[in-house]
């Protein structure tokens, strides 16, 4: 048995010990399926979920709201992060305001997103575009300021005139590694943000906001389900992501830091 | 064609308490067309600052740099320069990175890409065209960027101790393949080494730097024909006499 099989046996061996001892603990120590709902509650609501149809909607609903917040904090987080780090201007200009603007954290933009855009798919998008803004530009930011001189001096002398050049032909690929790692932080706290948005009633749809829905009707084994959805996708976006970087972005990379 | 003119160079650097380091003061050389100079002196003594002048990188503070007549006044691909670390880009391929000066150009991928072989197979590593920095060794690399300078045709080759990182095997291969690739190319070359040894192995002339600051201390022309003898009794006069030289200022100082 090689080392990645054994791997797999274990770890699959382990959620069945947990799962058991889950359904245990449910059934014979808790007893009330409200505190603990067990593991064949929960698979039973998610059955009926199945049926009902209205799982799919939702999961499509909050990567929309996903979509857009990550897309815009991209947008202009990269352009953003990669003015600061490169002109010392930029820096000392806008320093100040992110400075500010950071600690806030991105629930707090609820409210607003609330007035500035109502109950819409935007107003969730700007709640997690809050959450995921900010480390995609210090990400990009500091990448930037972390790139190697010997590789801009190379590029100056093999003819790179303009900044424009030197940042879209080396500083820009350069620092792609830890621009990356800065999206994946990113997606992770635009996920939770998404949670917490949809929880807030920016939305009457996403898996957020039926978690919360699901707890005001006290069906807690449907809480459960939605938990764990967020759970899954949230990992299968991370996945995804990482996997695509990997394979095609960053094929140098590997070795580099191997 | 090419020759390379300096004029009264000099650099100071600010320092943060507002007082200067004066690098180098009062430059004057001449470097003709096709000749390969090697400047060496005490550590600290502006050798890599002066070379850094001419590529264009730094700016003088005082003095001129001049090739065939035009005083350069930032970096150019007309004077290709290899970088002691390891300068190529991790990211492209062996191919993509000698074929980087020819892109900015905008020069057609088929036609840089052809060009590029070229240069790869001057430098012997055909087999490698397609794999990443990462996959090459420390002397491999240093042929690589070698290529890439190459590739812009420059002018003048400027080399900052390119194989100060090689083992002493690989450095001597290295100087043998620096040779025959500056005989094909008939290419003026200005290096920066810390060896003398390396220097009187390589160069039509040997230029001494004083220490900081820097400038012409002497000039020594090496006439002989390469290969040359590294065991022979005047190549290792020649090698006393200069690292007696530079000696005699580092305890000076």
């Amino acid at each position: 048995m090689n080392r990645q099989t054994q791997k797999r046996l274990l770890g699959a061996a382990a959620l069945v010990v947990a799962a058991v001892i889950w359904q245990i603990v449910a059934v014979y120590i808790v007893g009330r399926s409200f505190i603990l709902p067990s593991v064949t509650d929960v698979a039973e609501a998610f059955v009926n979920l199945l049926g009902s149809g209205t799982l799919l909607t939702d999961a499509v609903v909050s990567l929309e709201h996903f979509g857009i917040g990550l897309i815009a904090a991209l947008l202009l987080g990269v352009p953003i992060g990669i003015l600061m780090g490169w002109f010392r201007v930029a820096d000392f200009l806008l320093d100040p305001i992110i400075e500010i603007l950071r600690p806030i954290p991105p629930l707090a933009w609820i409210p607003f997103a609330i007035i500035w855009f109502g109950l819409t798919t935007q107003a969730a998008g700007f709640v997690i575009f809050a959450g995921a803004f900010f480390p995609i530009l210090t990400a990009t930011y500091s990448a930037f300021r972390s790139v190697p001189k010997v590789f801009v001096e190379a590029g100056k002398v093999l003819g790179c005139d303009t900044s424009f050049e030197l940042i879209r032909y080396v500083a820009l690929p350069a620092a792609l590694p830890a621009i990356a790692s800065g999206i994946r932080i990113a997606m992770g706290v635009g996920w939770m943000c998404l949670v917490a948005a949809e929880m807030f009633g920016v939305s009457n749809y996403g898996l957020g906001y039926q978690l919360w829905h699901n707890y005001y009707l006290h069906q807690m084994p449907n809480v459960v389900v939605y938990m764990l959805i967020l759970g899954f996708v949230g990992l299968a976006i991370d996945r995804i992501f990482r996997n695509y970087v990997d394979a095609r972005l960053l094929r140098w990379h590997a070795g580099e830091v191997a | 064609m090419s020759g390379v003119t300096i004029r009264d160079l000099s650099k100071a650097f600010p320092r943060g308490d507002g007082t200067v380091t004066q690098a180098l003061e009062n430059v004057n050389l001449e470097i003709g067309d096709t000749e390969f100079i090697c400047l060496v002196g005490p550590s600290g003594c502006g050798k890599t600052t002066l070379l850094r002048i001419i590529a264009g990188l730094e700016t003088a503070t005082s003095g001129s740099v001049t090739i065939d007549g035009r005083a350069v006044t930032g970096p150019d691909p007309k004077r290709g320069m290899v970088f002691q670390e390891y300068s190529l880009f991790p990211w492209r391929k062996v191919v993509d990175n000698v074929a980087f000066g020819l892109e900015m150009k905008g020069v057609g991928k088929a036609e840089r890409r052809k060009t590029a072989d070229r240069y790869i197979e001057m430098v012997g590593l055909s087999q490698f065209r397609d794999a990443y920095p990462f996959e090459l060794s420390g002397g491999m690399r240093q042929r690589v960027a070698i290529a890439r300078a190459l590739a812009n045709d420059p002018d003048v080759l400027l080399m900052d101790e390119p194989f100060g990182a090689l083992d002493a095997q690989t450095r001597n291969r290295m100087q043998k393949e620096l040779l025959s690739l500056w005989e094909q190319t008939k290419k003026t070359i200005v290096f920066v080494t810390h060896s003398v040894d390396e220097a009187v192995y390589l160069s039509t002339r040997i230029v001494v730097l004083s220490p900081r600051p820097g400038s012409v201390r002497e000039v020594i022309p090496i006439p002989w024909q390469h290969p040359r003898d590294r065991t022979s009794t005047e190549f290792a006069d020649v090698r006393r006499k200069v690292l007696r030289m530079i000696d005699e200022t580092e305890n000076a100082q």
